[in-house]
């Protein structure tokens, strides 16, 4: 009988090669491909089957590689990324069709994406835009909304054109060659195969105190390397984000607040760790009565879930202008309601991950990050070191969307490797990593609003408490975000908004895309369609005759003179919106069940943190061999700052970007950038780096002497300036060289400027806003609930569109998930912990977007830029319930709008 | 640990007679089911069995072996009573799933919202069983699957094959499936509606199965009594034919919304099947 594998040796080819390596019976052919064959470009994002990131192609047909035993692949073809892009025609087209289209991002999902793709192409080497949505809708993406990848396999004509990178031109992603070849380097794609692993031991309670047993024992007993617990940290075992709010600790010590909250780590061999049960870890629990929700955690003799914040409010935030109570009494109109979200998962494809190792005395840490500066700050209190004796090397960020701005894998490595003296790694689970990172704040919002009988809004009243969960994190941040931003883009004298952070025995709620300002959005958009409508006014002229304008006050008083684009955005939707109207109207005049709605909203919001300093450094130099060197620390998670800020540096010092060698990030060698969050780097970092590239020039001009309008060339060794004079050199390779190896260097920083707010909230939060507004077109099956996006036209105010095919991935991405907060997300701990039971939008799911960029430029941006991030994705939720509104008559007041929620509308129940 | 790849059916049941052993088929449920440090002493891999994959008809009718993927199913020339069946096949995850998925594993797994289980049972499928002690044993479908995640599997024993009975000539099919997105999505509820019309085009025999609205799918006797000679655009689905079902709240939607929605799906279902 040929059965048994006696011999684990398993034989295949790879790549067109004869492979044969050892695998464990019953050992995925994932593990055997990434840590055996060292094909990490097959990305693992939740070892279940649900996202298809791992996608290889077995005899040609494209199956998951996590689902397969290795051993099946036995005497079989198996083809991954890279070797497809040595040798397939079809790879190698759709490797520049995806460059050229701005479709991969992130870059996590890209491998799978490319490799179902090729599958796809071999069979119909002219696939319809239905036959690629089938075909790919086993692959999850979260960034692009998956058009702009659909428009890549179609083959549509490139939107991006090679060329010298001046801002305001589409030119392809800087770094995304490696993206498309399946050579990134991501959070666990860095540490050698074999490195001891990290596992770590959490609570299966939302709350509950526990003692731990013997650990020595158990070390001794189970082959472990070691364990690490709360006596391990030698410095503060706290960490958080907001200086007054440090309240998480690595490692819970008695007590701990929410499902999934650490309380240890095993560190071992990879056999041992695979092999390691977490039932057998000696801990002993007791359950104690968790916390629910906002409403338990304020009730009347409610447990503190911590000590001390009284009523378990963590902080609350206050904007007030004006007499609101008056101007609502007197008001010809007014609308009231009462609006709820969920908690919402980042669900980014890669999960938490990361490598660290001991150099010297150094600690080396390799891990996927948002803000590599605050994680060195965080560290530095932790590990009781100074912050020299830490080095963070982000890897590539397989999406981050603001979760990977707070400490997760982090702290286990460095504690790990400084106790071992080993390199260790450590990759979270998909359930994991939904259990344990942070979630947008779900909202339980009122609002009232009124007008006078000429539509001019008068009085506004806002009450949002929002739940953050266990500890802090970024809920300050949302509680002061939410009433600055709550009136949204309109001109509102008499506002009072009041948030709260509520503490509840839930997940930590954090940052994610737009701090509570689509929340808030929601309320307030969907009641600005109620107003118009007991007004009979059209909901975009009554948003258009309120909107801010230039020399308008906003909530906070602050005045813009220039750069207030809301209008303009707004007037960009009437075409679509006076077509899309009447063509629903008409659709519906002749369907019973089906039925089409059309709805809009706005948004807008500041860029930078909430008047607070945020600078950004940006440094450059210049070789003796002529070529500049951009030190970049500003973090490319998928958005595109690495493209974006170098367009910029380029196009200030006057050269092409290929002439730029782009270094970073890396705390050792490129300045603080600041984190990727608030919308702030392409703003706060694009300033630095214009300012660097102009005092290079500077030097450069000086060292010539010729006027400030030389045009210069970089020619080998040589700087050639061009001015009205004539034409100059400077001989580079004869000028000393510095510790750093460059001839001439210059270091640049930003810091928006800003003023605090008062009590009430008034002050200059913010040196810019950006302003968006979309428009959704829905049809609703009215008998089963059911909501299907048709098509979206979406205006933003970018001030300058640096590369305008980046600004359409932002768009396209931030209405992904806009419409998946809409439609389907709910993150419920416990229940939709895997990426089957939370949902996010697949591949069919996102339709047509239209793109129209607006540009009023904005005096602080460089070149006139804004910040765009978090805008995308504010107007998206409420112009979808205004849409459903008109479609069905009915309104939608609690998102997700499953089909459960809007056939209960229908049928006058509960909505 | 040990792993097992015969390419005989023999040895495969003979190995299970005397070992206890995970069965694995395309591994698209063992896989996610499997937990940290807990690992199977054996698995038993029913790739390379031979015999197993491949769907054959002859005058009894139709024989679809254990191991052939959703994928095969799609690309099978079928009559078009099928059709349900190969719309639920293009539903089972994305084509990652379906080109190693397995109808057997969907049996087997026994989810409440297994897509493959509606259109088998209103193609009134049974399930072929072989073990080495016993050989072969055929059981209905329908009491094959015995609860949430329960089938009358015996430990020693493997799905052989789904045979399906030859469908009258003209009878057609189609599948309706109610999920919050378009791809990768459980069913909050689904039907399958087989339906055969008379000249007159009533209908003249109709097989109606639901799932997710029951620890396991259910075939709608009661119904698809009530509706012959109805035309399909008329057929009377009430409240009173659903008593079967037993829908239950969760994440994805409440009881009352599934009986609701289902009505409607079987509604579509059964003018679909009749041609509109």
């Amino acid at each position: 009988m040929n059965h048994a594998n006696p011999n684990p040796i398993l034989t295949f080819a790879l790549n067109g090669e004869t492979v044969s390596v050892p695998a464990h019976p019953g050992q995925r052919i994932s593990e055997v491909l990434r840590e055996k064959l060292g094909a990490r470009d097959v990305k693992i994002g939740c070892n279940a089957g649900d996202c298809g990131a791992c996608t290889i192609l077995v005899d040609g047909a494209p199956v998951c590689a996590c689902l397969m035993a290795a051993h099946q692949a036995e005497g079989r073809s198996v083809e991954t990324l890279a070797g497809l892009q040595k040798t397939d025609g079809d790879a190698q087209s759709l490797k520049q069709r995806f460059q050229d289209h701005g479709a991969a991002q992130c870059g996590i999902c890209t491998p799978g994406m490319m490799v179902t793709a090729v599958a796809l192409l071999r069979k119909n080497p002219t696939p319809s835009v239905q036959d690629t949505q089938d075909a790919l809708g086993g692959v999850l993406c979260r960034c692009t909304g998956y058009r702009k990848i659909l428009d890549a396999v179609t083959d549509v004509p490139a939107l991006a054109k090679q060329g010298d990178g001046e801002t305001g031109t589409s030119i392809p992603r800087l770094d995304g060659d490696a993206k498309v070849t399946g050579r990134e380097r991501f959070g666990d794609d860095v540490a050698p195969a074999g490195c001891l692993e990290i596992l770590v031991i959490r609570s299966p309670f939302p709350r509950a105190t526990f003692a731990l047993g013997d650990l020595d024992a158990f070390v001794a007993s189970t082959g472990l390397e070691t364990v690490l617990t709360a006596t391990d940290v030698p410095g503060d075992n706290l960490f958080g984000v907001i200086p007054d709010f440090i309240d998480q600790p690595v490692f819970a010590e008695k007590e701990v607040r929410f499902r999934g909250e650490a309380i240890a780590a095993v560190i071992g061999t990879p056999d041992r760790i695979a092999a390691f049960d977490p039932a057998t870890f000696p801990v002993s629990w007791t359950e104690g009565t968790a916390v629910q929700n906002p409403t338990e955690a304020c009730a009347t003799g409610a447990d503190e879930v911590h000590q001390g914040r009284r009523d378990n409010v963590m902080c609350g935030g206050l904007v007030t202008c004006g007499n609101p109570d008056d101007a609502l009494a007197t008001a010809a109109i007014t609308v009231t309601g009462r609006f709820q979200t969920g908690f919402v998962e980042h669900a980014y494809i890669e999960p938490e991950a990361g490598f660290a190792q001991m150099n010297g005395d150094r600690i080396e840490l390799h891990t996927c990050t948002q803000a590599p500066g605050m994680n060195l700050e965080s560290l530095e209190r932790i590990l009781g070191v100074p912050r020299a004796k830490i080095r963070i090397v982000p890897t590539s960020v397989g999406g981050g969307f603001g979760s990977k701005l707070d400490l997760t894998v982090q702290p286990f490595l460095a504690l790990g490797t400084m106790k071992t003296g080993q390199p260790v790694r450590l990759c979270y689970t998909r359930t994991e990593s939904m259990q344990s990172s942070t979630k947008r704040h779900p909202a339980d919002i009122t609002l009232k609003i009124g007008a006078d009988e000429n539509g001019k809004l008068q009085g506004f009243d806002f009450r949002g408490d929002f739940d953050t969960g266990a500890y802090a994190s970024w809920g300050p941040t949302v509680a002061n975000r939410v009433p600055v931003h709550a009136s949204g883009p309109y001109a509102v004298a008499d506002y009072r908004a009041v948030s709260r952070g509520i503490h509840t025995n839930n997940p930590p709620s954090g940052a994610f895309r737009g701090f509570g300002v689509p929340q808030s959005a929601i309320a307030q958009e969907s009641l600005f369609d109620e107003l118009a409508a007991k007004l009979h006014m059209d909901p975009l002229e009554f948003r258009i005759l309120n909107a801010l304008d230039n020399g308008e006050p906003t909530v906070c008083g602050q005045v813009f003179e220039q750069g207030v684009g809301i209008k303009a955005c707004l007037e960009a939707l009437r075409p679509a919106w006076t077509t899309e109207r009447a063509a629903a109207d008409t659709f519906n005049a002749q369907n019973a069940t089906l039925k089409r709605g059309v709805g809009l909203a706005a948004g807008w919001y500041g860029c930078g943190n909430t008047s607070l300093p945020n600078p950004s450094t940006i440094k450059c130099g210049l070789g003796p061999d002529g070529r500049i060197t951009l030190h970049q620390g500003a973090m490319d998670i998928g958005q595109g700052s690495n493209t974006v800020i170098t367009q910029i540096f380029a196009t200030e010092l006057g050269v092409p970007v290929a002439d730029i060698t782009l270094l970073g990030a890396d705390t050792d060698i490129t300045p603080d950038a600041g984190k990727t969050s608030a919308s702030r780097q392409t703003f706060v970092s694009g300033n630095a780096a214009q300012l660097s590239a102009a005092a290079l020039r500077a030097q450069i001009l000086a060292k010539i002497n010729v006027s400030p309008d030389a045009a210069l060339s970089f020619e080998d060794g040589k700087i050639i300036a061009r001015d009205n004079a004539g034409e100059h050199a400077l001989d580079v390779a004869a000028l000393p060289v510095d510790k750093d190896g460059y001839v001439l260097q210059a270091t640049s920083t930003y810091d928006p400027p800003i003023k605090p707010l008062d009590a009430n909230g008034q002050g200059s939060p913010y040196a810019q806003f950006g302003y968006a507004a979309h428009l959704a077109v829905v049809e609703v099956d009215t008998a089963l609930g059911t909501v299907k996006p048709l098509k979206f036209v979406a205006a933003h105010d970018v001030g300058h569109a640096i590369n305008p095919m980046l600004v359409e991935g932002q768009v396209h991405g931030g209405i992904a998930q806009g419409l998946g907060m809409a439609l389907m997300e709910e993150y419920l701990p416990g229940r939709t912990e895997n990426l089957h039971d939370y949902l996010i939008p697949t591949f069919g799911d996102i339709p047509p977007i239209e793109t129209i960029i607006i540009e009023e430029e904005d005096a602080h941006g460089p070149f006139g830029a804004k910040g765009l991030g978090e805008h995308v994705l504010i107007p998206t939720a409420p112009a979808l319930l205004n849409a459903i509104k008109h479609a069905t008559g009915r309104r939608i007041t609690q998102v997700p709008a499953t089909p459960y929620r809007v056939r209960s509308a229908i049928l006058g129940g509960e909505a | 640990m040990t792993f097992i790849q015969s390419t005989e059916l023999a040895e495969t049941l003979e190995y299970l007679r005397s070992h206890k052993a995970v069965v694995l088929a395309g591994g698209t449920d063992v896989f996610p089911a499997m937990k940290q440090g807990q690992r199977p002493g054996s698995i038993v891999s029913l790739a390379r069995v031979a015999g197993l994959r491949g769907i054959s008809q002859d005058d009894h009718g139709f024989r679809i072996g254990a191991a052939t993927t959703w994928s095969d199913i799609v690309a099978s020339d079928l009559p078009p009573a099928f059709d349900a069946l190969k719309a639920a096949a293009r539903e089972v995850g994305g084509q990652q799933i379906q080109n190693v998925g397995t109808i057997a594993g969907n049996l087997c797994n026994a989810s409440p919202a297994a897509d493959g289980v509606p259109p088998l049972l209103a193609l009134g499928a049974q399930v072929e069983l072989a073990s080495a002690a016993r050989g072969t044993r055929v059981v209905d479908l329908s009491n094959f699957i015995t609860g949430v995640r329960q089938t009358d599997l015996a430990e020693d024993e493997i799905v052989t094959a789904v045979l399906i009975p030859n469908p009258p000539d003209g009878m057609a099919s189609a599948f309706e499936k109610l999920g919050s997105r378009r791809y990768l999505v459980i069913s909050i509820c689904m039907t399958a509606a087989n339906v055969l019309l008379d000249d007159q085009g009533r209908i003249a025999k109709a097989h109606i199965a639901v799932g997710a609205c029951s620890a396991v799918a259910q075939r709608l006797p009661t119904l698809e009594a009530a509706i012959i000679g109805a035309r399909p655009t008329d057929a009377p689905v009430d409240p009173s034919h659903l008593a079967d079902l037993s829908p239950i709240d969760d994440v994805r939607g409440s009881a009352a919304f599934r009986m609701d929605a289902v009505q409607e799906q079987i509604r579509r279902a059964i003018i679909r099947a009749g041609g509109a």
